[in-house]
């Protein structure tokens, strides 16, 4: 294990950034037979802190698929909540749209899981791997990317070269800033309120979305009587929800959430995500790549962000493999460009779809109410349509990458 | 005695200044050699599976060649030699072009591999180095001008039950369309003159020619590009690319 007396790390690819997206992908080639480090500013302690992440994300089919590959499901499967139904509603109209998971022939739809648990089992996955070095917490104070290798100096003063470096750091990555990627981005003036709640009711795994003018508003299953939500709100106005006194915040949150699961309490904090889309021009560079929200930050309405950031991983690490396989170095640009093709084409559909969701639904004009509310009926009666926006939502669709399919890297 | 004089011997004058002309370019993925590195992995693929089976190595571990000794002949700026030696062999280059040498080396220098590389034909090599168990002359024989002689050499330089692996280009009516014209003139993959189809081999010839120097060819298998995907595969059409597998007696 590399510490302050062992200043310079030697590395097959240094993996800048250990979140969800970078611990995963450590896993994944570490497994591989890849010599990794992984540099993340937060120390790993401090990253399991109830407070530090309220967030939990939807774990799609195809995410389980790859998480299960890696053996990190098994340690998260106690803390997580399968979805069996999905109720769509649009505002006060009764038109809503029911996906059950009987229609596809699967147990579920996907799980919920807190972020937390899914950090608690990367760390342990990360602490036990002998070719896994963590810098954390440590910072690169600088990144040279030379014709035939990569090397980063910490600002602890420690070194790391590597073939490749992955930028992992989620959206303000330092590592594409570094590498002078451009970056679009478009802000949706709407902030993610996040929170859990405690209901008398049981949920009975159904998640709810429930479109209001300012825009989703959330309700998915966590274990337990517990759910968590995902409220989105206009950014103006969102600063003051999140200041307002328990009280006042539960009575704002009851207007939304409604009675049907009983009496309702907020458990811990809130937080406040303000939303926007942003895309990176490219993903890879010499001798470097983007995965996750790096390169992809989308809008949380269809909870696909981090899917798409685990398709990313399972891409990466199949494409990395199989060159490792062949001896060839895994900073080659036909390899990387074979990752970006991979990608490309997916991040783009589902950037665009979650974006054309969020126009369509957080709004209250007449005309388009009328036109969503035909359209999700539509979509409700038509089966074949229902079956193709329930596999996209479950990752089912495209070209699937091995550990997607369920197959070993 | 160490002559590396090169001017004679079984190298194309031609061909080699063509290629040292370019040598800069070896490792530039969308440069000249560009077809190069996109059929590296199928024929890497091809090399690493037969090589194991033949020495009955295990295939799953990081460097399945270990212990193996490997020589690459018109080796030119390295890409072939890079993986061989990631793959564990202990690998020799030769090239009859002095830059593609000196190409290779600083590349090797720079991604930390040793892989002794000279500047050599095969019929010098053969008296100062034995033999080796692995001999690659992968996209080579069509470049060459006395072919007889240089198979020769290089069989002499393949050790009692080691193995020969070449690749080429058959001389067929479909190579000419496609290798030829196709490559060089219409999708310009190759620069005009990179190939000359009247040197280009058919599988039978190779295999009767490689048997008086107790090589005996045991798989032939073609190489084919798939437009919609951007990778080579391999498949059983010896039409236009093809790899051929041989071991020594």
């Amino acid at each position: 294990m590399a510490g302050p007396t062992a200043p310079h790390i030697n590395a097959d690819i240094l993996i800048a950034g250990g979140g969800l997206v970078g611990g995963t992908l450590a896993v994944a080639l570490g497994q591989a037979g890849f010599q990794v480090a992984v540099v993340d500013a937060q120390a790993p302690a401090e990253g399991l802190l109830a407070d530090f992440d309220g967030r939990a994300s939807a774990i799609a089919l195809s995410s389980q698929r790859v998480l299960d590959g890696l053996g990190l499901w098994a340690l998260m499967q106690p803390h997580t909540a399968p979805i069996k139904d999905i109720r769509v509603s649009d505002g006060d109209s009764l038109m809503f749209l029911h996906y059950d998971h009987n229609d596809i022939g699967h147990d579920a739809f996907g799980h919920m899981v807190e972020n937390r648990s899914i950090r608690m089992a990367l760390d342990k996955k990360l602490s036990g791997a002998a070719n896994i070095t963590r810098l954390a917490p440590a910072r690169i104070a600088d990144l040279e990317r030379h014709p035939g290798y990569v090397s980063a100096i910490l600002e602890d003063g420690r070194t790391v070269t590597a073939g490749l470096v992955v930028g992992a750091e989620g959206r303000t990555s330092p590592t594409r800033d570094h590498a002078g990627i451009p970056v679009t981005r478009w802000p949706y003036e709407q902030t993610g309120i996040v929170c859990t709640v405690e209901h008398e009711l049981p949920h009975d795994n159904i998640a709810h979305e429930h479109f209001l003018p300012a825009g989703p508003f959330a309700i998915l299953p966590l274990p337990g009587n517990r759910s968590s939500i995902v409220w989105t709100e206009r950014g103006d106005l969102a600063p003051a929800i999140l200041a307002l006194d328990d009280d006042q915040f539960l009575a704002e949150l009851k207007s939304r959430f409604g009675d049907f699961l009983g009496e309702i309490k907020v458990l811990g904090p809130r937080w406040g995500y303000p939303l926007s889309l942003q895309y990176a021009a490219r993903t890879v560079d010499h001798r470097l790549v983007l995965a996750g929200d790096a390169s992809h930050g989308m809008h949380p309405i269809a909870g696909q962000g981090l899917n798409m950031g685990l398709r990313d991983v399972a891409a990466l690490a199949e494409v990395l493999a199989d060159a490792h396989r062949l001896g060839l170095d895994p900073g080659d640009a036909l390899v990387l460009e074979k990752y970006e093709r991979w990608r490309r084409f997916d991040n783009t559909m589902m950037l665009a779809m979650t974006d054309a969701l969020n126009r369509l639904f957080s709004n209250d004009i007449a005309p388009i109410r009328l036109a969503r509310d035909v359209g999700l009926a539509a979509v409700n009666r038509i089966p074949p349509l229902k079956k193709i926006f329930m596999g996209h939502a479950m990752g089912l669709v495209g070209e699937l990458p091995r550990l997607m399919r369920g197959e070993t890297l | 005695m160490t002559d590396t004089n090169t001017s004679n011997g079984t190298a194309s004058a031609e061909d080699v200044r063509r290629f040292t002309d370019m040598a800069d370019s070896w490792w530039d993925p969308n440069g000249k050699f560009r077809p190069l590195h996109q059929i590296n992995p199928a024929r890497i693929g091809y090399i690493r599976d037969n090589v194991v089976a033949h020495y009955g190595l295990e295939p799953t571990v990081g460097a399945p060649l270990d212990g193996l000794t490997l020589l690459d002949v018109g080796c030119g700026g390295g890409l072939l030699c890079e993986p061989m030696r990631r793959l564990g062999a202990r690998v020799t280059g030769i090239d009859a072009g002095e830059k593609n040498i000196a190409v290779a080396s600083r590349h090797a220098e720079q991604s930390g591999l040793d892989i002794d590389y000279r500047h050599q034909l095969p019929e010098q090599l053969a008296k100062m180095k034995g033999t080796f168990d692995i001999v690659l002359n992968m996209e080579v024989i069509e470049h060459v001008s006395d072919l007889d002689a240089f198979l020769e050499a290089s069989a002499g330089l393949v050790s009692p039950g080691g193995v020969m692996v070449l690749s080429t280009i058959n001389r067929t009516f479909k190579a000419l369309a496609l290798a030829k014209i196709g490559a060089e003139y219409i999708l310009r993959w190759l620069p005009p003159g990179t190939h000359d189809w009247r040197k280009f081999v058919k599988p039978s010839e190779l295999a009767r020619r490689l048997g008086p120097h107790g090589v005996e060819v045991t798989d032939v298998t073609g190489m084919a590009y798939s437009p919609f995907k951007d990778e080579w595969f391999l498949n059983q059409d010896l039409a236009v690319n093809y790899l051929v597998f041989a071991g020594k007696i």
